[in-house]
């Protein structure tokens, strides 16, 4: 009876005791293109970011037990929400992170507010995402097109860039981006000539070109991303274009196609970034670990996004000590933001992250002082006037507060 | 100045002439599967791979040997078409006796491990090639303006079409190469190594694909799946032109090239899917192709 009792005792103290020190654990999931058009600027340099950012925080010390898988999405929307639906109905996912193709960033935020959980998106671009279609379960964290148009457009037009012909990706994305695009040219007094929808992803590029030159448009401005821009980009100079007299305008340009291109195809390009490893001293120091252990490649401002926006939820759980989808959102919104490579920021109620955003120039070959060296820094966009005021998204959680 | 259909008779010679550069690539890749397809009864689904590692060569050469396109243009479609006969000679020649089937997931393997391989080395954004220095700039032809290089593409392609042609068609060696399609035992009792005259005519397509390989390096973005991304649409062809037809490979891929170029200035949405609603009608209306012979 006696021994029962100790028995009994121990027994209870040692659940007490493992209660006490009882862990949080979440389970994340990156889920990009891996084997795509936009595996470079995204893909299992993602899944590192978020690894990283896990390291850097020391989850582990804290409590915090956090498990990583990864997926690939193929950039078709039917394949990535049900991968989203599957991971969060079989396999706990906590929290979906990264998604870039805007088409599958969508359907995936549809997924993620019906089942309560939390998106934190880096890859992505279509401002729809913290417009129209705004959750309260999402955050879209890294750029969106209209800071892309706001920053490029605007600098564009103000250079005596007038007049503008687009080469669009025919889906969500490209859309998203000659619509944010042209109302940026139109408000600054360009016009608008016309515009092309290509398949997606294309790969031959001069037919559109040379519609493109018909129109004697003094800009041409690409609307596409990675693999489509790179063409584009290559076959624009292969065609002449710039030694027309117009101008190339890459409205989405990863620091992965301006390595691709090599410098003497993309040389005097300027383009938008909300990241670039050389930015300073911290985006060095984190940049320079994250090559070390990514075949040397540098990161782009989508991993450099998961990095920051999984070390904030990171944060906001060890503040909250739950993982209740609700709470940590409000805690995320409420805490403002602060990390090594974008800064410090916060997040509005639409779910946009704010932080200050970057227009480059591509070096010249003779500027570059060695690989990466790519970007000359014409002028840092401060966040309050990088993306879209709050009031004129459309997103419905706006209007009610 | 008057307009047809809309549209400037200029914008349209250029949009012709851009079509028939595309065309080009369509029937260098579609007569290596001709060619393999009539004689070996193999589909070869590595044939875009095998266009790939082309272009994938080209860049090597230049950028750990220090070799330029002209070297690349004679050494890399030998370079490849010598892998095709090993992997011929190893794999392939196994399955003559089975179904078509066999053939073609053991080619469709071959190229997801080669395209996983490279994807794994070389990342998808692409390595940097430019144009050979004696092909940079072009000619302001007054409706467009035709980059030098894209010219020397149309010529060499033609050139290659027809010595391919010319050789099956019109010499003793493909006499004995269609002979043996026909009849390989009736053909090796004459004394012919029909085995080997096969491995040939394999290394042979594959040399063509590597050629368009090296053809396309320095103009569009040389990566791991440029080819799986191009191999369907050849596909097409080779089904629009007749399966195993020489000829018809050639000349569907000039045509469907042209007619991708005009939907992309009259309805651009669309020049992704043209050449597979072509082949629906056509598969509907002619099951053998247009050039082929029904079975």
């Amino acid at each position: 009876m006696k021994v029962r009792l100790v028995l009994a005792a121990a027994l209870l103290a040692a659940t007490s005791l493992s209660a006490s020190a009882q862990q949080l654990s979440v389970k994340l999931g990156v889920l990009n293109d891996r084997s795509g058009i936009y595996s470079d600027l995204a893909g299992e340099g993602s899944v590192l970011a978020a690894r990283m950012a896990v390291e850097d925080f020391e989850a582990e010390k804290k409590g915090i037990k956090v498990e990583i898988i990864s997926a690939d999405h193929q950039n078709k929307p039917d394949v990535g929400s049900n991968i989203a639906r599957q991971w969060i109905d079989q396999e706990g996912v906590d929290v979906i992170l990264d998604v870039p193709t805007s088409s599958v960033a969508l359907a995936v935020n549809q997924v993620v507010k019906e089942k309560n959980k939390i998106f934190i998106n880096s890859g992505a671009a279509a401002s729809d995402l913290t417009g129209p279609q705004c959750s309260p379960n999402t955050v879209h964290w890294t750029y969106d097109t209209w800071a892309l148009a706001n920053g490029t457009g605007t600098a564009m037009v103000k250079n005596g860039g007038n007049t503008w012909f687009f080469i669009t990706a025919d889906y969500a994305f490209g859309h998203a981006l000659e619509r944010d695009t042209s109302a940026v040219v139109v408000k600054a007094g360009g016009k608008i000539l016309g515009a092309v929808r290509h398949p997606f992803p294309g790969s031959d590029f001069s037919s559109f070109l040379l519609q493109a030159q018909a129109t004697k448009a003094k800009v041409i401005a690409l609307a596409n991303a990675g693999g489509d821009t790179i063409n584009a980009i290559k076959q624009a100079s292969e065609f002449g274009v710039t030694q027309g007299g117009q101008a190339l305008a890459g409205l989405l340009v990863f620091a992965s196609d301006v390595h691709a291109l090599g410098l003497k195809t993309a040389q005097g390009l300027v383009l938008t970034e909300a990241f670039y490893w050389d930015l300073n001293d911290k985006t060095r120091e984190w940049s320079k670990r994250f090559a070390a252990r990514n075949g040397q490649k540098m990161p782009t401002m989508v991993q450099a996004g998961v990095y920051a926006g999984t070390l904030h939820y990171l944060k906001a759980l060890e503040a909250t000590k739950t993982k209740d989808t609700a709470t940590v959102m409000a805690k995320m919104k409420e805490m403002p933001t602060d990390d090594p490579l974008f800064g410090k920021g916060e997040i509005r109620a639409d779910g946009r992250k704010i932080h200050d955003m970057y227009l480059f120039q591509v070096k010249k070959p003779e500027e570059s002082k060695g690989p990466w060296d790519y970007y000359k820094l014409l002028s840092t966009i401060p966040g309050k006037d990088a993306f879209r005021p709050l009031g004129e998204g459309d997103c419905p959680l706006v209007k009610k507060g | 100045m008057f307009e047809l259909i809309g549209i400037p008779p200029q914008a349209l010679f250029g949009q012709l002439l851009l079509g028939l550069i595309n065309g080009s690539f369509y029937a260098i890749l579609s007569l290596g599967l001709a060619i393999i397809f009539g004689l070996l009864n193999i589909i070869n689904f590595t044939h875009g791979a095998q266009y790939m590692l082309g272009a994938v060569f080209t860049w090597m050469l230049l950028q750990y040997a220090g070799l330029n396109y002209w070297v690349a243009l004679i050494v890399v479609p030998i370079l490849v078409a010598a892998i095709g006969v090993v992997t011929e000679r190893l794999l392939i020649s196994r399955l003559y006796d089975l179904d078509h089937l066999y053939g073609l997931l053991l080619t469709f393997g071959l190229a997801l491990i080669i395209q996983g391989l490279l994807r794994n080395q070389y990342g998808i954004s692409g390595l940097p090639y430019s144009v050979p220095s004696q092909l940079t700039g072009g000619h302001n032809l007054g409706f467009m303006f035709l980059p030098n290089y894209r010219g020397w593409v149309v010529a060499v392609s033609l050139v290659v079409c027809l010595a391919t042609w010319f050789t099956i068609e019109k010499t003793s060696l493909g006499a004995y190469l269609r002979a043996a399609t026909e009849n390989p035992t009736l053909v090796q009792a004459f004394g012919i190594n029909v085995p080997r005259l096969v491995t040939l005519t394999y290394g042979l397509g594959v040399g063509l694909a590597a050629l368009a390989g090296v053809l396309a390096a320095p103009i569009y973005s040389v990566n791991p799946n440029m080819g799986a991304d191009l191999i369907i649409v050849v596909f097409a062809v080779v089904v629009i032109g007749g399966m195993g037809s020489i000829l018809g490979s050639i000349v569907t891929g000039f045509g469907l090239g042209l007619i991708e170029g005009l939907t992309k200035v009259f309805y651009p949405e669309a020049s992704g899917i043209v050449i597979f609603v072509i082949m629906v009608i056509v598969l509907l209306v002619r099951p053998a192709g247009l050039f082929g012979r029904a079975a």
